[in-house]
């Protein structure tokens, strides 16, 4: 069964920003899918429209067969958010944001009570359920907003940025913890990062949005191949007849003065021009033929070096 | 199941409201009992017997009703705007919209809030009141319903408020130019038969004064004007405001992007 469905899904925020271009997604039951894209590329608002926190501007959106505007109760209560931002009442304690979420969702107070206790324990904070939320730290008021999520028990779990300003320990005992919630329970998780160490380790599938366009659904392996090579375009100094046969490089020719070269990451470009030496090739100029995918990469880590050094 | 669901819903929403009003009771609770027990004191003890009976009352027996009336009026209007500006001002709004509770049960919620806040603060200024003279409810079918509708409908208009609200000031605009200026001259402190014919007229058309003599006549059994007019203006006004906040709701007005 698809635990998600998105169909043709557009965006145009009040002033006319395009935040969504014609978006089709689908997500697997029981996958571990991941969702990149540079700021601004429309992570969020994606993630809004499903959650209802924003209104779409046109297509559909379908939670485990259940469509969002016509079976609304059935849709809602198979989804738990887990937004970018802190959103909890400043005033309540831990365990009253527990329990008032259970409530939303019709869940009577005995069951949320044994609900609330449990996932407040999994998540570390059964100590501090009498803390009024202003006073936990970061790190805590992301675990609170991952057990208000799950007090419901929802089958699809969206999670924003979870691990946005978490240091290195709690965000590996959260990956944990998430690796755990979707092979045990069979949770479906959904979740926008910027640190491509967390997709690489965590998902399975991924899917790239950039300026509101999904641009890239693919299974994480061949994604991360595709990372991990880098084209070259190579300028002859003498036109080449025949490419030598025995070159351990993966060579193409494009002219008689042309070659374009793919090096994986292992490989060197020393290795490569002694190599080209050896036949009696002679370059004169190189270039680096970067396509719209390593563009968004860098783009991608640039943003990675404000919160911290997780690059794989 | 659905209903049951539903209901719990609701109760969640309206054991919140009613736990951010105990909470803050200093800033909700204390205040009106104070001021209303200066109004008894300055304008029951001290003034009242110069200015001798209204209507056939006692100065402060007349204005107890209407003093009661303007604390439901002003406390359940800012409890609605407050905590719904609030909820949207630090988005935590946010874990009612993500969850399955429908609009109409979100809005009864913040409704019962402020409700109850306002019937609470009522109860404690009567309690207060009842330090200065002796009352009789000469009807309480009447009395009750009375006081019941007016608060729904204040409520109701600090929801609206509250959707439109940006800034802390737009929670606090309404109130101070619109509400406090009605109250006052919503029969509260006087009988309308007093004023000269224009403004007696001009009276007729403040909504406040409705209620505020409605109420008056559950209590003491006298009014200025028709009491099921009043029943048919407020009962009109709750319709109207609830469709309007209905519609702001299903279209997310200033709550969904
Ligand atoms: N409420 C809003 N009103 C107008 N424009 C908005 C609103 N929210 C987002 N946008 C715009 O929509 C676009 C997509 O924003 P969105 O927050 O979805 O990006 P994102 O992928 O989540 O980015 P980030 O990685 O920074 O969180 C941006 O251009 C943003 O400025
Ligand atoms: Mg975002």
């Amino acid at each position: 069964m698809k635990a998600l469905t998105l169909e043709h899904l557009n965006k145009t925020y009040k002033g006319g920003v395009v935040a969504l271009r014609d978006v089709n997604l689908t997500v697997e039951e029981g996958d571990f899918f991941g969702l990149l894209g540079p700021n601004g590329a429309g992570k969020s608002t994606m993630i809004g429209i499903i959650s209802s926190l924003v209104t779409k501007t046109a297509g559909r959106v379908v939670v485990f067969d259940h469509d969002l505007d016509r079976h609304t109760w059935e849709a809602k209560a198979s989804l738990g958010l887990v937004p970018q931002e802190f959103n909890f009442n400043n005033f309540e304690t831990v365990e009253q944001i527990v329990l008032n979420q259970a409530g939303y969702y019709g869940i009577r107070r005995r069951l949320a009570r044994q609900r609330a206790e449990r996932y407040l324990r999994e998540l570390g904070l059964w100590e501090k359920r009498r803390a009024v939320s202003r006073t936990l730290s970061g790190g805590m008021k992301r675990r609170l907003m991952i057990a208000r999520a799950l007090v419901h028990e929802p089958r699809l779990l969206i999670l924003d940025e979870p691990t946005a300003g978490v240091d290195i320990e709690l965000r590996r005992s959260m990956w944990e913890f998430l690796r755990r919630i979707n092979q045990e329970y069979g949770v479906t998780i959904i979740l926008t990062t910027h640190y491509l160490e967390e997709a690489e380790s965590l998902c399975r599938n991924i899917a790239i949005i950039d300026e509101g366009r999904i641009i890239e659904n693919t299974d994480t392996q061949s994604l991360l191949t595709r990372l991990s090579t880098h084209d070259f375009v190579l300028d002859l100094k003498h036109p080449l007849e025949q490419l030598p046969a025995k070159l351990t490089f993966n060579v193409r020719q494009l002219s008689p003065r042309q070659l374009e070269v793919e090096i994986h990451k292992h490989q060197t470009l020393t290795a490569l021009f002694s190599e080209l030496a050896q036949a009696g090739i002679e370059v004169s100029s190189m270039k680096n033929k970067s396509n719209r995918l390593e563009e968004l990469f860098l783009r991608l880590l640039q943003g990675d070096r404000d919160g911290s050094s997780a690059v794989a | 199941m659905y209903w049951q669901r539903t209901l719990v819903a609701l109760g969640t929403i309206a054991r919140k409201e009613a736990q951010r009003y105990l909470r803050i009771w200093v800033q909700t609770l204390l205040p009106p009992a104070i001021t209303m027990a200066l109004y008894f004191v300055i304008f029951g003890n001290l003034i009242g017997p110069r200015i001798g009976p209204m209507d056939g009352y006692t100065y402060i027996d007349f204005i107890v009703p209407g003093i009661i009336m303007m604390a439901v009026i002003t406390n359940s209007y800012s409890n609605v705007v407050s905590s719904f500006f609030g909820a949207k001002f630090q988005r935590h709004v946010e874990e009612i919209l993500v969850s399955p509770t429908p609009n109409a049960v979100i809005l009864l919620g913040y409704i019962s809030g402020g409700v109850s806040r306002g019937l609470l603060t009522g109860f404690i200024v009567t309690l207060v009141s009842m330090a200065f003279t002796r009352i009789e409810i000469h009807s309480i079918p009447i009395t009750v319903s009375v006081v019941f509708l007016t608060s729904v409908l204040f409520s109701l208009g600090g929801f609206i408020n509250a959707v439109f609200a940006r800034k802390f000031d737009d929670i606090s605009i309404v109130p101070v130019f619109i509400l406090t200026p009605l109250t006052y001259l919503g029969g509260v402190f006087y009988s309308i038969s007093l004023l000269p014919d224009f403004w007696r007229m001009a009276s007729m058309a403040n909504p406040v004064l409705y209620m505020v003599n409605a109420f008056r006549y559950g209590i003491l059994g006298a009014s200025d004007i028709n009491i099921w007019v009043a029943y048919g203006l407020v009962l009109m006004f709750i319709s109207i405001l609830a469709a309007f906040s209905m519609y702001l709701l299903n279209r997310g007005v200033g709550i969904r992007g």
